[in-house]
């Protein structure tokens, strides 16, 4: 791969933002292929009168290329031991927290837990602690689930191309990895120490897990750090540099705001529902094709009345302790969820919207 | 008849069974479409679970049960999938879809190839999804093809025979039934290609995310039919201008 992606003068995109007129967020809503320019426009205070035309739109183009269904994931916290210290996480390292590395066994026992309760997507969680949860103990985990599950994801510390390939062969299917935020000098401010702090090797994980061969990578930003709508245009330029180069690669966005967690950390630039409502709608109409994720962070509420409007994949029943499914909580939570529901709940709250809630659309078959 | 590798087919209307937003919408819609030949993606199904919500939905001695590779990135991929289905009791039909890009999931023509010949080899019925490249679907007939499936549109678009030139060259060359699939988003659009003479349409998108896709599919069953009906009844020519529709020689004994 010859060049990382680079993203743009963070402050260029809140102006470019900022500068969009009423007759730009019109040209937007008409257009039917959305450039950066409007895509910023679509994330600009001018576009929040427009959120019903946003809606109306989001809702139709993904009604088209998804159909009348919701995808059903959840995730499995396998350690919270972290080296980092972000100021916004539960898990960071200066945290007296109860800490835990489940053991391969526990492992099975929390997937056989998930499987039983009709889980068939799930993604592997954990802090970011290289030492006591490497690429060896990962590449055990996904030898030993494969085939049980639909698909294995992870969200954990950034790995090297070579290990995202091995991981690939060991039955992971996709890696999710967040920004937190794609302001370079309130990263700095953020992440205080650990490997998280190199800004630059995080950015470019997204495009290693890619060239490794992953089958769909995941992208975002924590919704309450930097500012919202800059962060919408970061994710879009993210996107799109990854769709020219790595066409081959299913692409996702995650929404995660930020919740109540160990340490009282409270949102430097809070996200409201509407706020997120619209940035949802506007990546929407820019890219008609990513996968959009809306977890447990949100209330049931929420979710029920999103249903069908952009996102297309639902987590349920999370339990964001390790072992916290099987055991119930004998280690220290990453944050605390809004929404509670079991992930029978959240299929019959699905169902009741008229959208079918579907358990497994991929198979561990796809991978040798 | 419709006949495929020997079976015939009461129904030229295939369909999808993706996108529907419950599967009594899809077993009502299945039904009112009259289609016999139903595909399913493979990886939407567990064919070891006997309670799998699709297969318990899909009567396999009703509807033709046509298993697809949807997903697949390569030939490899695919036939490994088309194996394993058979091995669980899928049958030996599979149509064969190998779509690199997750964004268009256009047809990758040469996986699909290099996958139809080895699929062949093994005892398979091969149904390869192609782009419209009519020689394309020349090799694929050679290579054993039972049929060819050219795409109308991108999938899920909805936007008509917008390949129609090249479906023509398809058919007008083909020696095995010619399905066409994907992107048709209106009744129109199938009766629009049985008229052409396709031997078949598939269509899923339309159907299952329509207003009330239970009609829908009774129109598209309607359409499929009348534009059969028309193909074989033989179409006027379309002239560039007007003509009295009882002929005026001058010729008495033409009259």
């Amino acid at each position: 791969m010859s060049q990382s992606f680079v993203l743009p003068d963070y402050q260029e995109l809140a102006r470019l933002i900022a500068t969009r007129t009423d007759s730009d967020v019109l040209r937007a809503l008409r257009s039917p292929v959305l450039s950066l320019g409007d895509l910023a426009a679509l994330l600009s205070p001018e576009a929040e009168r427009y959120l019903t035309e946003m809606a109306a739109k989001s809702q139709a183009i993904t009604t088209q290329r998804f159909g009348r269904v919701i995808q059903i994931y959840a995730p499995l916290y396998v350690s919270n031991y972290c080296t980092n210290r972000c100021l916004y996480c539960g898990f960071s390292a200066e945290h007296p927290i109860r800490r835990r590395r489940l053991t391969l066994e526990e492992v099975e026992k929390e997937a056989d837990t998930l499987r039983l309760r009709g889980v068939n997507h799930l993604l592997l969680v954990s802090g970011e602690a290289p030492k006591m949860m490497g690429v060896d103990y990962i590449e055990e985990v996904a030898k030993r689930l494969k085939g049980r599950f639909a698909s294995l994801s992870i969200e954990i510390q950034p790995l090297t191309e070579a290990e995202y390939a091995r991981l690939f062969a060991a039955g992971i299917t996709s890696v999710a990895v967040y920004q937190e935020t794609y302001d370079p000098e309130l990263y700095q401010r953020l992440h205080l120490a650990g490997k998280k702090s190199d800004y630059t090797y995080r950015l470019a994980t997204p495009e290693r897990a890619a060239a490794a061969g992953m089958r769909e990578v995941g992208i975002g930003a924590l919704l309450g750090l930097g500012d919202w709508r800059a962060e919408g245009l970061a994710l879009g330029l993210h996107l799109s540099w990854l769709r020219k180069r790595f066409w081959r690669t299913g692409l996702t966005v995650s929404f995660p705001r930020i919740r109540p967690a160990e340490g009282g950390f409270r949102a430097l630039a809070p996200v409201s529902e509407r706020n997120l409502t619209q940035l949802i709608f506007a990546l929407r109409l820019f890219d008609h094709d990513v996968g959009l994720l809306l977890s447990t962070r949100e209330e049931a509420r929420y979710r029920n009345g999103m249903v069908g409007l952009g996102p297309t994949r639902y987590s349920a029943g999370s339990c964001t302790s390790p072992g916290g499914y099987a055991e119930g909580e004998n280690a220290d939570e990453q944050f605390a969820v809004d929404d509670d529901r079991s992930v029978a709940e959240v299929c019959a709250a699905i169902h009741g919207q008229g959208y079918e809630p579907v358990r497994k659309d991929w198979d561990a078959c796809f991978q040798a | 008849m419709l006949i495929i590798a020997g079976r015939p087919f009461a129904s030229r209307l295939f369909t999808g069974t993706g996108k529907f937003s419950s599967s009594d919408v899809m077993r009502k819609a299945l039904d009112a479409s009259g289609c016999e030949m139903v595909t399913v993606a493979l990886r939407r199904i567990d064919l070891n679970d006997p309670e799998d919500d699709i297969m318990q939905v899909l009567d396999r001695n009703k509807f033709f049960f046509l298993p697809n590779t949807a997903g697949a990135r390569n030939a490899g991929e695919a036939v490994r999938l088309a194996r394993l289905a058979r091995a669980s009791g899928g049958g030996h039909w599979i149509k064969l879809e190998v779509t690199p890009d997750p964004r268009t999931l256009l047809p990758d023509p040469v996986d699909t190839l290099v996958a139809t010949e080895e699929l062949v080899k093994d005892g398979f019925v091969v149904l390869p999804y192609i782009n419209a490249d009519p020689i394309l679907a020349l090799r694929l007939q050679d290579a054993g093809a039972a049929a060819v499936m050219p795409l109308a549109a991108p999938i899920g678009t909805n936007r008509g025979l917008i390949t129609r030139y090249q479906i023509e060259i398809i058919i007008a060359q083909a020696r095995v039934p010619v399905v066409v699939d994907a992107g048709l988003g209106a009744p129109s659009h199938a009766a629009e290609a049985m008229e052409m003479g396709a031997d078949a349409v598939l269509v899923n998108t339309a159907i299952a995310v329509a207003g009330n896709p239970v009609r829908m599919a009774d129109a598209f069953r309607q359409a499929v039919i009348a534009g059969r009906e028309a193909y074989e009844a033989g179409l006027g020519a379309i002239s560039e201008e007007a003509s009295a529709s009882s002929p005026q020689t001058g010729l008495d004994f033409i009259r």
